[in-house]
């Protein structure tokens, strides 16, 4: 018998949501300095996204449609790559941080940012991903 | 169309087999995953990058390519899903 789920299980599913997204985004920043990083905040935000389906179902697919996962996925793709070719641009290899266009910052400092913004490009990757695969397992029209 | 995916399969498997050859041999003490080049991160990592968490700085900076590649495996998975599970809207 499948049935629609109770109102308690609705509530403290959108009640926990924004806490579990809250989570993920500490992950992802936190990388740096402990356990965290892009995979991990990524699937936990694909995680809260998930959640969300199974509870309210058709409700969540209208917030969030599997087109924009598709297009959350793909742009961080596209970040992750842009940061890899951009310092070709300016003299240094593929991947090199030193070489980002960001000229406020130098040396080790700017490392440190490039590392921050490939996390966020791998985040969104595996978020968009991860909710593509739920979304397709699950039947929707595309 | 089949034909020529079973062709560019074949060419990519003889490919994969050729680099195969360019492999330092199993347990080989000279190859270059034994070379301690460890402690080259664990002693620079924090000048050079300014990140104390030495794995993200192996696994973001030193090896980014590898990284790279693999979110470009997980994306591709997300892709084939599409492809082959989802319904189409007619």
């Amino acid at each position: 018998m499948i049935q629609q789920p109770s109102t308690i299980v609705r509530t403290v599913v959108n009640l926990l949501v924004p806490f579990i997204q809250l989570f993920a985004l500490y992950a992802i920043v936190h990388g740096h300095y402990g356990a965290g990083g892009g995979f991990q905040g990524g699937a936990l935000l694909a995680v809260s996204i998930v959640l969300s389906r199974i509870s309210n179902g058709a409700e969540s697919l209208e917030r969030f449609s599997s087109t924009r996962a598709t297009v959350i996925a793909a742009g961080g793709m596209l970040l992750f790559g842009l940061v890899g070719i951009v310092p070709m641009f300016f003299g240094a290899s593929f991947l090199d941080y030193e070489g980002l266009p960001l000229f406020w910052v130098h040396g080790a400092e700017l490392r440190y940012l490039g590392i921050l913004i490939i996390e966020v490009g791998i985040a969104l990757a595996v978020f968009g991903t991860l909710v593509l695969i739920y979304d397709s397992l699950a039947g929707d029209k595309w | 169309m089949r034909l020529l995916g079973f062709a560019l399969v074949s060419l990519f498997l003889a490919l994969m087999v050729y680099a195969t050859g360019g492999l330092p041999d199993r347990g080989n003490p000279e190859a270059p995953g034994h070379e301690n080049v460890w402690h080259y991160y664990l002693e620079k990592s924090m000048e050079e990058t300014a990140t104390p968490n030495v794995v993200t700085a192996v696994l973001a900076d030193y090896r980014s390519f590898d990284t790279f590649g693999e979110t470009i495996v997980i994306f591709t998975a997300g892709l084939a899903c599409i492809v082959i599970l989802m319904k189409r809207l007619k």
